[in-house]
């Protein structure tokens, strides 16, 4: 368990060291000078100079990129560049909206597909089954910011049930998090269903029905645990097209959350706080796989007391 | 065929009464390419405490006979189209599944050919154990779990108070297939069905595991029937054998008798094929030919076109299990010329 | 015997009848996308040529008509027009036109580019393998969308920084096919027999490992397309995607959300055909898969 735990640890910060020079790379084909875009146009060749040198834009590529990697560490990204305030704090003030959005999602989604995918095991080809199916190839055919703008249209402008903007009351989260569990629901269902229909043909699942259990306890917990496995992993990867659907979703309902922050930043191109937002996210997706991965084995006692 | 069955006295005495007696059960599996019959009018009888071995290649419809008892034909692929399975005055091939799956455990148990797969990789062998008690006779968490630790130790397995947390995929083989037997015995049931229980083991393995089955059995008074498609591994458990072919019983009787008489070519076949029986440096004789196959069966008898004696006759007509002439009862074969094949050994 | 035996010839019928119905639905799976995406792209081809479509000409008379209403010079706006008085219609099909072009280019480019260095990887394995797959990993263990937006912004606007930018986050799906193939390929007898007939490096990969990989890559180029298209959408909703001035459905439906409670069918109907083509590269790559290869199933 301890050498698999320290593999994990060892892929995740590689993956996000991948990510900060992807990004430090990205940043630096930017054709702008940033420090024309600080002091903005009218500034004279000697205010730039000093602001280059305060940034250290003077320095050579590769002291940048040293200090780039220790800031990023120690979550110093500098200063944001329209606001003048520490891009950290920018970030800290929209993360828990994202978070608190991506967890309502998920925690919809998975309420909806493990009761979903259950019974359309239960009765493959059957009326349930079809739905899902069905529904779940109409789901991932659904852009999710269209599919976001026709929410608002019908439910805020038309029926006026709900508000449209910002994040004023709890009903302002209602839209998003539907419209960001939609295909993660297609997704789970599908997963759920043949999972299970997987699950039920092993031999310990013939062994619970010949101790003479009832069905509903073969299904749980002998089945569930067992098909459960997969889609635990799944979450974790799902998580990430969440998040990344949260820059699209959080744009369209004008949500306050890390995701229109990345937007917005690049607008302005406040690059900064554009890279400080896409490597917290980074940061954030690789621990949520990284607690996955764990959870893996927590459930799976062979990877848990794999020597 | 007749309606007696197989070794069916004619003074039915209560305590003579067959604990289980199938009856012409037919049950047909339907697939891509056709329906194939795996089984087709099997009739026989298991009493209380004996235990029949059921024996064939693989294919022929040997766990059919199991999974049918059980309720535990795939569906909605396997169903019974016919016949009766009697047990306790009810017809279990009438009845609904969760009718049926009361008696399993208590009544009626079972283990499987490979006990890796056959225990749940995520639950602790304990929890396992405690689940027929638990969920069955709703017993405490303390007093199910005591009562595990009993039949670990009664199956020998070591070192059974540490162990009883351990997973399955910490065990050994045999040591699996023993949890699998404790299992099954936990709720004391009349008859265990053994579906290949050897089969996955270690030679040396198996003769420990078939004799803590004949130990159980001496001590619980259950009936056992015994499936496998090794001959030398029955011979000293089983007092009657079935021999299928390709969906039916093509012999039966003694386990004795029918190794010492063949009456069927088969049957003939099968233990010429066995090594043991032939002395060292002779020649193994194979039985020719493949498997039948169940989509498309020659007419007339399964097994004419690997069989040495086949006739015109055996190509025609389908042959009934019959006690063969001048021959004890008791004894039957499914074969036109029986006689011959009994003089010819 | 006694009687129980139904005559098992109407089973085996009824299961015939069954396989032949599933081979028949899958032809309809792939025929009927392909009618639908065809219509489209010929629409896409036709319809801004036939309506004179131009992006940047406005007509402040015809602003935000709905659907149906008769212009100024006689003709019938059958979709309405937009907030410059532009014709809906015109404006979708030209938009899809643009969707078309990016799909194409993009899986073109990152079709051979993850093709061949998934081809190189399998084939000699080693340090290069190693390196090119921990690249994959890491750009799979991070959503592409963000990649792409990042990207897409550096470059600026531009549909040719769109495609660059849909290459690069694609390139990865198609060598990690194209490598798993190979390896699965590699030990058969007929690349042993090729070697052995001494088939250099460049025969071994181009005529006798591609022609292998090429059904799953297929298969997975037409998932890919969908998605392709979804993302370019989204980059162009975001307003990081095509510049002004160049119609597109991510920009269209974005600029109808400014009018949702006055003119509906601004932000609505881009969306309907852009789920339309989803859906049928989406039905076409299922069908396909179960044509080429069930084993490519998954969840």
């Amino acid at each position: 368990m301890l050498g698999y735990v320290i593999r994990r640890l060892v892929l995740a910060v590689f993956v996000l060291w991948g990510v900060a020079t992807a990004v430090f790379a990205i940043v630096r084909l930017v054709p702008a000078d940033p420090a024309l875009l600080i002091a903005g146009s009218d500034a004279s060749p000697e205010q730039l100079a000093t602001l280059r040198e305060k940034m250290g834009l003077d320095e050579s590529i590769i002291v940048q990129y040293g200090k780039f990697l220790g800031g990023a560490m120690t979550g110093d990204f500098g200063d944001s560049f329209q606001q003048r305030v520490p891009a950290m704090d920018l970030i800290a003030q929209v993360l828990p909206n994202t978070a608190l959005l991506a967890v309502l999602a998920c925690a919809l989604a998975l309420v909806l597909s493990f009761p979903l995918g259950l019974l359309a095991s239960l009765r493959v080809n059957g009326l349930v089954d079809r739905i899902v199916t069905t529904g779940s190839l109409f789901t991932q055919a659904l852009p999710n910011f269209w599919i976001g703008v026709v929410l608002l249209l019908v439910f805020s402008r038309k029926l006026k049930w709900l508000p449209s903007v910002g994040l004023d009351s709890p009903k302002n989260l209602i839209l998003p998090t539907i419209v960001l569990a939609l295909p993660f629901v297609s997704v789970l269902t599908r997963m759920i269903r043949n999972g299970l229909l997987e699950v039920m043909g092993e031999g310990y699942i013939q062994t619970a029905r010949a101790k003479g259990l009832l069905e509903r306890t073969v299904i749980f917990p002998h089945a569930i645990r067992n098909a459960a496995i997969p889609v635990v992993t799944i979450v974790g990867l799902q998580f990430g097209t969440l998040l990344g659907g949260a820059a699209v979703t959080e744009t369209v309902f004008t949500f306050p959350g890390i995701g229109r922050l990345l937007v917005l930043s690049l607008q302005g191109r406040d690059y900064n706080v554009a890279q400080a937002c896409v490597l917290v996210i980074a940061a954030v997706f690789v621990l949520i796989n990284l607690v996955v991965d764990l959870t893996y084995g927590f459930l799976d006692p062979r990877v848990r007391l794999a020597k | 065929m007749t309606k007696t069955q197989p070794g069916t006295a004619p003074s039915a005495s209560p305590t003579d009464a067959p604990l289980l007696s199938v009856q012409d059960l037919t049950v047909e599996f339907s697939t891509a390419a056709g329906v194939a019959r795996a089984l087709r009018n099997v009739s026989f009888d298991v009493r209380a405490g004996e235990t029949l071995a059921v024996l064939g290649e693989s294919g022929c419809g040997k766990s059919t006979i199991a999974q049918s008892i059980m309720a535990l034909l795939p569906k909605p692929a396997g169903s019974i189209v016919g016949g009766k399975i009697l047990y306790g005055g009810r017809d279990l091939a009438a009845e609904r599944i969760p009718a049926v799956r009361e008696l399993c455990g208590t009544e009626i148990a079972m283990i499987f050919q490979d006990p890796l797969s056959s225990l749940n990789p995520v639950f602790r062998v304990g929890a396992q154990l405690a689940e027929p008690f638990r969920r069955r006779l709703g017993m405490g968490r303390r007093e199910a779990w005591a009562k595990s630790l009993e039949l670990l130790k009664r199956v020998g397995i070591p070192d059974a108070e540490t162990r009883i947390r351990d997973y399955p995929h910490q065990f050994s083989g045999g040591q699996r297939q023993r949890i699998m037997i404790a299992m099954a015995l936990a709720l004391k049931p009349k008859l265990l069905i053994a579906d290949e229980p050897t089969t996955a083991l270690d030679v040396t393995i198996q003769k420990q595991v078939l004799s803590l089955l004949a130990d159980l059995q001496a001590e619980t008074g259950m009936a056992m029937i015994l499936i496998s498609h090794d001959l030398g591994v029955v011979a000293d458990v089983a007092t009657r054998a079935a021999i299928m072919y390709a969906g039916r019983i093509v012999e039966t009787g003694a386990v004795r008798d029918m190794y010492d008489h063949p009456a069927h070519p088969y049957t003939k076949g099968l233990l010429e094929s066995i090594p043991s029986q032939t002395s060292i440096g002779g020649r193994l004789k194979p039985i020719v030919g493949s498997p039948p196959n169940l989509l498309d069966l020659p007419s007339g008898c399964a097994f004419n076109p690997r069989c040495p004696f086949a006739t015109d006759l055996c190509r025609e007509q389908v042959p009934a299990l019959r006690t063969p002439t001048t021959w004890p009862a008791g004894h039957e074969a499914a074969c036109h010329l029986s006689e011959e094949v009994l003089t010819h050994a | 015997m006694t009687a129980t035996a139904p005559a098992p010839a109407p089973a085996v019928n009824a299961t015939m009848r069954h396989a032949r119905r599933a081979r028949r639905g899958v032809t309809v799976r792939i025929v009927v996308p392909l009618v639908v995406i065809g219509l489209i792209v010929v629409g896409a081809i036709v319809v801004p040529l036939v309506y004179h479509y131009d992006p940047l000409h406005a007509d402040l008379l015809a602003r935000l008509k709905p659907p149906g209403t008769v212009t100024s010079d006689g003709g019938t706006a059958i979709l309405g027009t937009d907030q410059i008085g532009s014709d809906l219609f015109a404006q979708i099909m030209a938009g899809a036109r643009v969707s078309l072009l990016v799909g194409v280019a993009t899986l073109v480019i990152s079709g051979v580019v993850g093709l061949a260095l998934g081809l190189l990887a399998g084939h000699f394995g080693g340090w290069l393998d190693a390196a090119l797959m921990r690249i994959a990993d890491v750009q799979l263990a991070f959503p592409s969308i963000l990649l792409a937006i990042l990207v897409a912004s550096v470059l600026g606007q531009g549909v040719g920084n769109i495609i660059i930018v849909l290459s690069i986050s694609n390139w990865v799906v198609f060598a990690r096919v194209a490598r798993s193939q190979v390896l699965g390929l590699k030990n058969r007898e007929y690349v042993e027999a090729a070697r052995a007939l001494g088939a250099g490096n460049w025969h071994l990969m181009f005529r006798t490992l591609l022609p292998g990989c090429m059904a799953p890559v297929i298969v997975v180029a037409t998932t890919q397309f969908a998605q392709v298209i979804l993302t370019e959408a989204s980059l162009s909703f975001l307003g990081v995607g095509v510049p002004l001035g160049t119609p597109s459905l991510g920009s269209t439906i974005y600029n109808g959300t400014q009018y949702l409670s006055t003119a509906w069918w601004i932000s609505t109907l881009p969306g309907i055909v852009l789920v339309i083509l989803m859906l049928a590269f989406g039905i076409l790559g299922d069908a396909l898969r179960d044509k080429f290869d069930p084993r490519l199933r998954s969840a």
